[in-house]
């Protein structure tokens, strides 16, 4: 079948979709983005955190056709791609400067997980931080650098927004239906 | 394999009637897994995603119509005043992704012994709307549950609502895993008061081939709430109460040994749930909150 859809503001389609396969796949194996990742297929690990409209789901969870004619948010879709080369997303750059990317396997996930959590608490506890990215699993880091990097994007975040650069939290998030 | 998504609730039902095999997705969390794992094949993946009944919750009265898509994330976000008991076990569910898609109705239609929602449902006294071409009808939720994942509905019916009264009076949940984040349930336990008709209503998950309520320890507890004036005094649970109640609690569940727990360790959890859930309960009935 046909699937056309919306990612990060671009329409895109793929034909051929079989009806059983996952966004994630979709994603990954027909549209060219592979940022998000597959490492289990089953909604345990969240390396395949994306928006569906607004709301984080696990991609490899959706079935292809479930998303036709939503809009789709994946991590490709954070860096801003509007500069060249495209800039990092402030999140982003926090997990590197934090040291919280080793294999990156769960950092894509981990990316989105962020990015909605900081949307919707600017300035979380480290209980909340814990408990946002509780379905985002990491094999590498042991989190503690995860959450340093959470905390730094936070602090950035903020002084942005103070400052005025007009970057508003964590950027703007489209839709926001469940 | 063909792909359906209807528009409203009336080719939904149709297209339901005329492939009484195809299977039905909502949040996908359960489906998409078999899907993933090649566990599952249907000839027709039904995505009730798009249908708008399924995705509202209406208040009718005293109850509530939850619509049988509707997220744990908007139980939580909008119903945790009117339904605590469902929203506490909500927030248990797996992770906010999972959350964010999975949905009561396909709980519902999972049928899980360990479904989390199960419980909850069990003590408020739900009803489960099924819908076909044929009409509407509510099933009781004690009569819901058939089997290890058999459920009341028939091949051509689809499940459109749960309804539940608004609580009256405090209500818990609580589940014993091995951490805080994406478990399934080893075993867990609903409790509401319904002070109106002075009953105690409970739900045992993950303890028998089905959700099911202890009758037994309903019965003993309502007996002794009225018999002491309790409901009306207000005053403190007496210990033998709390033992006895959580004992026959125990006696309902017909657990199993698996890699999860053991049915020992369930029985000896479960009870240890009970007295909690009831303790809470009724420390937040004597303070005089709902919920
Ligand atoms: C990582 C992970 C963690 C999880 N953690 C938990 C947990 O902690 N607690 C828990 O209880 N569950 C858990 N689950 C299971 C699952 O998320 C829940 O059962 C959820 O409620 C399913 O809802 P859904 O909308 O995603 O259902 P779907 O997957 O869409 O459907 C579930 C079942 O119901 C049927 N169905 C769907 N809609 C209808 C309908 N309208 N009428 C009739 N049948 C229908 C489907 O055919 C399927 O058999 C977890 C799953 C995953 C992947
Ligand atoms: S690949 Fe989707 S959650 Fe692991
Ligand atoms: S960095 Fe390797 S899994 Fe997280």
């Amino acid at each position: 079948m046909r699937v056309e859809l919306t990612v990060n503001g671009e329409p895109l389609l793929a034909d051929d979709v079989w009806e059983g396969e996952s966004l994630l796949y979709l994603l990954r194996e027909r549209l060219g983005l592979p940022g998000s990742k597959n490492a289990c297929e089953q909604g345990e690990c969240g390396s395949c955190t994306v928006y569906l409209d607004g709301v984080t789901v696990c991609a490899c969870l959706v079935a292809a056709g479930q998303a036709a004619g939503r809009q789709v948010v994946t991590v490709e879709g954070l860096t801003d791609r509007m500069t060249e080369p495209a800039a990092l997303h402030p999140i982003q750059q926090a997990f590197l400067d934090a040291g919280a990317v080793q294999c990156g396997f769960c950092t894509p996930g981990l990316l989105v997980a962020t990015h909605d959590l900081l949307a919707r608490l600017p300035a979380p506890t480290d209980e909340q931080v814990r408990e946002s990215l509780a379905g985002n699993l990491c094999r590498c880091t042991g989190y503690e650098k995860i959450l340093d990097a959470v905390r730094l994007a936070a602090g950035r975040l903020a002084a942005d927004a103070s400052g005025g650069h007009g970057r508003n939290a964590a950027g703007p998030k489209p839709g926001d239906q469940r | 394999m063909e792909f359906l998504a209807p528009a409203d609730l009336g080719d939904a039902v149709a297209a339901k009637a005329a492939h009484p095999d195809a299977v039905p997705i909502m949040g996908g969390t359960d489906v998409m897994v078999e899907l993933n794992f090649d566990r599952r094949r249907p000839e027709l993946l039904l995505d009730l995603g798009r249908v708008p009944e399924l995705r509202e919750w209406d208040r009718d009265g005293d109850r509530i119509r939850l619509g049988a898509a509707v997220s744990y994330s908007r139980v939580i976000a909008e119903l945790s005043g009117v339904l605590p008991g469902l929203a506490m076990a909500s927030r248990t569910v797996g992770s906010p992704q999972i959350r964010n898609r999975g949905s009561i109705g396909g709980n519902l239609g999972a049928a899980s012994p360990a479904g989390d929602a199960h419980p909850a449902l069990l003590a408020a006294a739900a009803e489960v709307e099924l819908t076909s071409v044929r009409g509407v009808r509510r099933v009781p939720i004690d009569d819901f549950f058939l089997g290890v994942k058999r459920h009341a509905g028939a091949p051509d019916e689809l499940i459109t609502a749960v309804w539940i009264g608004a609580a009256t009076g405090p209500q818990q949940f609580s589940k014993v895993g091995t951490r805080n984040a994406m478990v399934i349930a080893v075993c867990s336990f609903g409790l509401a008061l319904h002070p109106g008709s002075a009953q105690v209503r409970t739900g045992i998950g993950s303890a028998a081939p089905t959700p099911r309520r202890a009758a037994a320890a309903e019965t003993f507890v309502n007996a002794a709430l009225q018999d002491g004036n309790l409901w009306h005094s207000r005053d403190v649970l007496a210990e033998s109460l709390l033992t006895e109640f959580a004992r026959r609690v125990t006696a309902a569940a017909a657990p199993i040994d698996d890699v999860r727990g053991t049915a020992d360790y369930r029985r000896r959890a479960l009870g240890v749930l009970a007295r909690r859930c009831l303790q809470w309960a009724w420390t937040d009935y004597r303070s005089g909150s709902v919920g």
